[in-house]
């Protein structure tokens, strides 16, 4: 796929401003390549590696570590069910093996028209809830086989618009304007805040 | 039962009698807003803390005895005296869940984010920290749209940021997302996701966060909960906060309750004045198990913690009574498993969640959690052998050596074993695979071995996967 759009370069730019170090914006950076894609492609991860200004490979190594990063393209709704101990105890297993012959799709892939990707996911907090999923990192709580098929019928049938498409996280952004700036600085330029000496004299 | 509306809202609090410190908006819908906070108190604490000096302010909460609720159960304002006097200095706030049974801080972020918001600054205040970091979990999306509007709300209200309520006190707070790796809740693998790499802890010692954390600087890492007490500390002084609890662990703590109870939820509860007992069958908590069956086992702090037993159901929820008995409250997590519950199953479930989120930088967890989880996968599929049991406990105290903490069991005669494990890991992930496998096959050995089928042991000894001579 590609780099990020203008829009998101200008976006990339004030999440790094958030950070002592460029690197630390780093899964922050990766969130906005996925949201922009649907997934982190080798594109982005290039472009983020020239923004954050380390190497594609390092840009690799991080991402691969961790779950949420995708690379290459998912289904428009990713189906995340927890199966762990409290959903386990209230049939979060079943819930996965019903879900796996409703959408014929074993944990890890993607139904033929694109429309759905099935994950099994270790807890997602909200266990008194149990079974629970999420769907593109939305939750369903407390759901039966019934439940799950009236989920799918909806989000097939588009009556579940408020779900925004995999990637997309927060839709809230922090911004600190520059005026309210405390001063996020390098840790090598950056010393013991003048108020705290001054109040910490008397 | 089941709703399909999206519920944008965490479920799952119970609003019951009982002193509220960290629960005390979460009535209101709209909790989590800036005007819902300003009206019901909200930044009173922060102005309160700004006019006292910092020193004084870090006292009170010494005093205050404001034990971690992340896990460990750490004093805090203990560990924020560890700080050596060397600038620039930081608080990463740990937000990111997940130990299995856990709900309450994504509750606390959800429901409440200005209470942690003016937590994270009355910490800054009091330490001298330059920037404050909040790392919420990345599976977390609400918790993160929630957050970040409190923020903006804060920075625009002058609660946040460059002169501070109109001093001179300039404190920036940073929203931080993950990206979905359990082992990230270690606080220095926190320190190195936050630095933009792999989550993998460090060795402690050198690197302690409070002399060697974030950027090398000294750094405190707090659990939201923890954080959020902060407020309601500094508003009402350490005294009438050590009047809540016990005396050796004073407050409240946020329990989430989930599992075989008629009544899940998640409950604000005085430390050390309730038994296991009173929340399980109690009217005022999960009013009994379902169906009325029995109890078979539970699970008193999160995935990481040794079951506890019918035995266990008298102590009181306090760290110096369940510790010695042979477990952890860890996370606030208690899972209840009844009568019907397939032993070598949930002990199977908890311990694939450790192999799967082993971060593979120590031998002894990345290659036991994985043979755990297949030895113990063989025997529920019935593929076991006469030797598995005893070489599930041969390859846990390759990660843990030594006699695992563990539930007395008096009819057998069996003394507990106190928290915590001993490990030859650097992080106690590994350590906590060996909980599950210990309490299961210490109590309900007979499971085990139901289901491995009797056959020849030269047949076995011609196919087993471990390699001569491997193991401790």
């Amino acid at each position: 796929m590609s780099r990020l759009s203008l829009a998101n370069v200008e976006l990339a730019h004030e999440i790094i401003s958030h950070y002592p170090r460029k690197k630390s914006a780093l899964i922050p950076l990766l969130h906005v390549a996925q949201e922009q894609d649907g997934y982190v492609s080798e594109a982005a991860m290039e472009h983020l590696a020239e923004l954050v200004g380390i190497t594609p490979a390092e840009v690799l190594g991080t991402a691969s570590f961790y779950e949420m990063f995708k690379f290459e393209p998912q289904g428009k709704y990713m189906v995340n069910i927890c199966t762990n101990i409290s959903c386990q105890l209230n049939g979060g297993e079943e819930l996965l093996h019903h879900a796996e012959e409703t959408l014929g799709i074993r944990p890890g892939g993607t139904t033929a028209d694109g429309l759905f990707t099935l994950e099994d996911v270790e807890c997602i907090a909200a266990c008194t809830e149990a079974p629970c999923l999420q769907v593109n990192y939305r939750y369903e709580y407390r759901l039966g086989n019934d439940d799950f098929d009236r989920l799918i019928a909806d989000l097939r049938s588009g009556a579940r618009s408020e779900i925004p498409a995999h990637g997309t996280l927060g839709r809230v952004r922090q911004h600190i304007p520059d005026d309210r700036r405390a001063g996020i600085e390098p840790p090598e330029d950056a010393g013991t805040p003048s108020w705290f000496s001054s109040r910490s004299a008397d | 039962m089941a709703t399909n509306a999206y519920v944008p809202h965490a479920a799952g609090y119970v609003d019951n009698e009982g002193v509220k410190i960290v629960s005390s908006r979460f009535g209101y819908e709209d909790s989590y807003t800036f005007e819902r906070s300003l009206a019901t108190g909200g930044y009173e604490a922060l102005k309160k803390a700004l006019r006292l000096p910092p020193a004084e302010l870090a006292a009170t909460v010494k005093d205050a005895v404001l034990l971690g609720r992340g896990g460990a159960g750490f004093p805090a304002g203990v560990k924020w005296g560890f700080m050596p006097p060397v600038w620039p200095r930081y608080l990463v706030v740990n937000g990111d869940e997940s130990e299995p049974g856990t709900y309450k801080d994504r509750l606390l972020m959800e429901r409440d984010p200005h209470q942690i918001i003016e937590g994270c600054i009355i910490t800054c205040y009091a330490l001298g920290l330059n920037t404050c970091f909040l790392y919420v979990r990345g599976e977390m999306p609400v918790a993160q749209e929630r957050i970040a509007q409190a923020l903006n709300d804060a920075y625009a209200a002058g609660f946040v940021g460059r002169n501070i309520n109109g001093t001179d006190v300039s404190i920036d707070v940073v929203l931080h997302w993950g990206a979905g790796a359990y082992i990230v809740g270690e606080e220095t693998a926190l320190i190195e996701s936050l630095e933009g790499n792999r989550g993998m802890p460090r060795l402690k010692p050198p690197f302690f966060p409070a002399a060697k954390g974030l950027y090398m600087k000294p750094t405190i890492v707090n659990n939201v909960e923890t954080l959020a007490n902060l407020p309601w500390i500094v508003t009402n002084g350490a005294e009438a906060y050590r009047r809540f609890g016990s005396e050796k662990s004073p407050g409240t703590r946020m329990l989430a309750i989930s599992g075989h109870v008629k009544r899940p939820g998640v409950y604000e509860v005085e430390q050390g004045k309730v038994t296991f007992r009173d929340l399980f069958y109690g009217e005022n908590y999960c009013g009994g198990i379902r169906d009325d069956n029995d109890l078979k086992m539970f699970i008193p702090g999160g995935g990481s913690a040794p079951w506890f037993f019918e035995e266990q159901l008298d102590l009181a929820l306090e760290a110096s009574e369940v510790g010695p008995a042979g477990s952890m409250l860890g996370s606030g997590a208690l899972v209840v498993m009844d009568h019907t519950t397939d032993a070598v199953r949930a002990c199977l479930r908890v311990v694939r969640f450790f192999a799967r989120e082993s971060c593979g930088k120590c031998t002894p967890c990345r290659e036991g959690t994985s043979w755990e989880e297949k030895v113990l996968e063989r025997i529920l599929e019935g593929k076991g052998r006469a030797e598995d049991i005893d070489l599930l406990l041969e390859i846990g105290s390759s990660i843990s050596p030594g006699n695992y903490p563990v539930a007395a069991h008096s009819e057998d005669g069996l003394a507990a074993v106190p928290f915590p494990p001993k490990q030859t890991t650097i992080c106690p992930l590994g350590p906590s695979s060996v909980a599950p496998i210990t309490s299961a096959i210490r109590r309900f050995r007979f499971e085990f071995e139901a289901k491995i089928p009797t056959v020849p042991a030269a047949d076995v000894a011609s196919e087993s996967p471990v390699p001569a001579g491997s193991g401790s």
